[in-house]
């Protein structure tokens, strides 16, 4: 089921929390939101399911307009990040709650509701535990048992709420892959949030990176990664390092001196010059590059992360080199940035 | 440790480092044993005194039996409806912000604070064939003073504080996303009550019930004033206890007390029983 966000636009207790956002989510695609607490990626998660209304705007799923409807009747899937299962239930009856809940010929059979709750336990590989309590299983396996409860009445779309939020590293990286495979074998619709920009941009066919109420960018994993299309998308996804910089002439300038860097289409005038610290190159002697003297080292995992003190002003920026590069030892070290990008200073 | 302490029976299981068990539980044994065991042996050996036989004439005696029907049996009445009522005064509490709430909050405690024989007295008032309720319910031809449900009356009054107090912690406690989580699986607001909020209160409301049922069973002061007092009609067993003291019948009194405080321990147990049945089972 594909589903547009139109021009909504949420506010609590004139509080706007969502600007004007619209969004259009292909059907069977598996979408990210992700941002920083308080970007309004789990509000526009709970309007889509119809948790809360939106202030204005609509949200379709294909051409229906869901905001006039319930959330009864939006037949969405909704997991959320502390599982909210049902705890005087066991495991059998929370997955087939959904559909004994249903009125007459719409509900299946007794037998038919544990059939399809015995499958679909099977299908997050917790077969053997449908006469448990949510007490009596662990924090990855109530998460599984949340997502068959949503899957067991067909939802038009899964929503997933920080799904992997309150369990530990190992285990939400062995959910995550699994959940892309539930994903890839049943081709619900899915969209969910995260703040986790690793999980985002491994798990999500696309992924939105919100800020503010607004969303900043839409886009597959390599695009918000190679073209981030604003400062916050440049530094919030991936490591990056920035430095206030002046275009004059198209040429990039620190202080007094041009660091080889030319920028023909920038507007001149002051600038705000963005790279990552792994795509760098080292230059010997410096004609045209950025020099810094050595202010801290740290081995991290595989690379040597170097913080150079740059200019009069003593601007602090990252790089990284590899391990056994002689230029740690230097007290002062010369780079050009390989791929990077300007945006008008605020 | 945790993984089969269902298995160990009577083990103690080993307390923490930090020191204190054996001082603690010792303490409350002792406590217990002074405040509570002493007193109520003492009963059980007095009326023991009395021989089996003496003791089975005034235990089936009829104006006892009478007594302890009433006295029991308005008592459940009033239990189940605090039980009713209660529950719906604690989820308002919980669940709605309202201009006077936390007046209405500290208002459900006046029955714990109030001297019972003032509510007795208030309610007699009111409830009399002409007072203001009274007279309203006299040509329904409903009598409230001077009837057993006058003393439904007077322990409802007395037990909802009990009722209320153990389920609005609880009440507080449910996670909203729970009830969301159903709603997303398209139950309805009574279906979201009835099978996923009502099961979950139900220890509570057990619980609630039973300190409500036990104090009634117990109350003294409001009913004597509302209950008329008539034998075989609406007299209380407490009363009639303190009616046999009053003729020195101190053998009679010890026995009848005996005989409530077997019941109510049968009850307070089978309703612990319960509670532990149900905590195993949802943790």
């Amino acid at each position: 089921m594909e589903v547009r966000v139109v021009n909504v636009r949420k506010e609590f207790e004139r509080f706007p929390a969502l600007h004007d956002v619209s969004l259009d989510i292909r059907s069977g695609e598996l979408i990210a939101l992700l941002g920083p607490s308080g970007s309004g990626k789990t509000t526009l998660l709970r309007l889509i399911a119809g948790l809360e209304r939106p202030t204005k705007g609509a949200i379709f799923f294909g051409d229906e307009d869901a905001s006039q409807k319930s959330i009864q009747e939006r037949n969405v899937g909704f997991v959320f990040q502390h599982y909210a299962l049902f705890r005087h239930m066991t495991v059998a009856d929370n997955i087939g709650f959904g559909l004994k809940v249903r009125h007459g010929a719409a509900r299946p059979s007794g037998q038919e509701i544990r059939r399809r709750a015995l499958e679909l336990l099977d299908l997050v590989q917790l077969s053997g535990l449908e006469k448990r309590y949510p007490a009596q299983l662990s924090g990855g396996q109530r998460q599984r048992v949340a997502l068959a409860r949503a899957m067991a009445i067909e939802p038009k779309v899964l929503l997933l709420d920080e799904p992997f939020g309150a369990l530990d590293a190992q285990v939400r990286r062995e959910l995550r892959r699994w959940l892309r495979e539930i994903h890839d074998r049943t081709g619900h619709t899915t969209v969910f949030v995260t703040h986790d920009q690793e999980e985002a941009l491994e798990l999500a066919d696309r992924v939105v990176v919100m800020s503010q109420g607004r969303i900043e960018q839409v886009g597959t994993a390599d695009d918000i990664y190679d073209t981030p299309n604003s400062p916050f998308v440049y530094s919030f996804i991936g490591e990056s390092s920035s430095l206030p910089v002046k275009v004059e002439n198209g040429e990039v300038w620190i202080a007094d001196r041009p660091i080889g860097l030319s920028a023909p289409h920038a507007p001149s005038g002051e600038a705000v010059l963005h790279f990552r610290p792994h795509d760098v190159d080292l230059v010997d002697g410096c004609s045209g590059c950025i020099a810094g003297t050595v202010a801290a080292s740290r081995r991290v995992a595989g690379t040597r992360r170097v913080e150079l003190e740059i200019g009069g002003e003593r601007q602090r920026v990252e790089i990284e080199l590899p391990v056994d590069h002689p230029a740690a030892q230097k007290s002062r070290v010369a780079f050009r940035p390989r791929r990077w990008k300007l945006f008008p200073a605020t | 440790m945790t993984t089969a302490p269902a298995k160990a029976g009577w083990r103690f299981r080993q307390p923490s480092v930090i020191p204190g068990f054996g001082l603690t539980l010792g303490f409350s044994l002792a406590y217990l044993t002074l405040i509570i065991l002493i007193p109520l042996s003492g009963l059980v050996w007095r009326s023991a005194a009395l021989g089996w036989v003496d003791f089975w004439a005034i235990a089936v005696d009829r104006r006892t039996l009478n007594a302890l029907k009433i006295s029991f049996g308005t008592a459940f009445l009033a239990a189940v409806v605090n039980v009713v009522f209660g529950t719906i005064v604690a989820w308002v509490l919980v669940r709605y912000r309202f201009p006077g709430r936390r007046i209405a909050d500290a208002m459900v405690d006046l029955p714990f604070a109030l001297p019972t024989a003032v509510a007795g007295i208030a309610l007699t008032t009111l409830y009399a064939p002409n007072g203001w309720i009274g007279q309203l319910l006299m040509p329904l031809g409903i009598k409230v003073a001077y009837t057993p449900l006058g003393i439904v009356v007077a322990l409802v009054f007395i037990g909802l504080p009990f009722v209320v107090r153990t389920v609005q912690p609880i009440m507080e406690e449910v996670d909203k996303e729970v009830e969301e989580a159903a709603a997303t699986l398209g139950a309805s607001r009574f279906q979201i009550i009835a099978r996923v909020l009502f099961p979950g209160l139900a220890p509570a409301i057990i619980t609630g019930f039973s300190l409500a049922f036990a104090r009634g069973v117990g109350e003294y002061g409001s009913v004597i004033f509302i209950a008329g007092n008539l034998p075989f009609k609406s007299e209380i067993a407490p009363l009639l206890i303190v009616i046999r003291l009053e003729e020195y019948n101190y053998e009679a009194a010890t026995a009848i007390a005996a005989i409530m405080l077997a019941l109510s321990f049968v009850m307070l147990l089978v309703v612990n029983l319960v509670q532990t049945w149900s905590r195993k089972r949802y943790g």
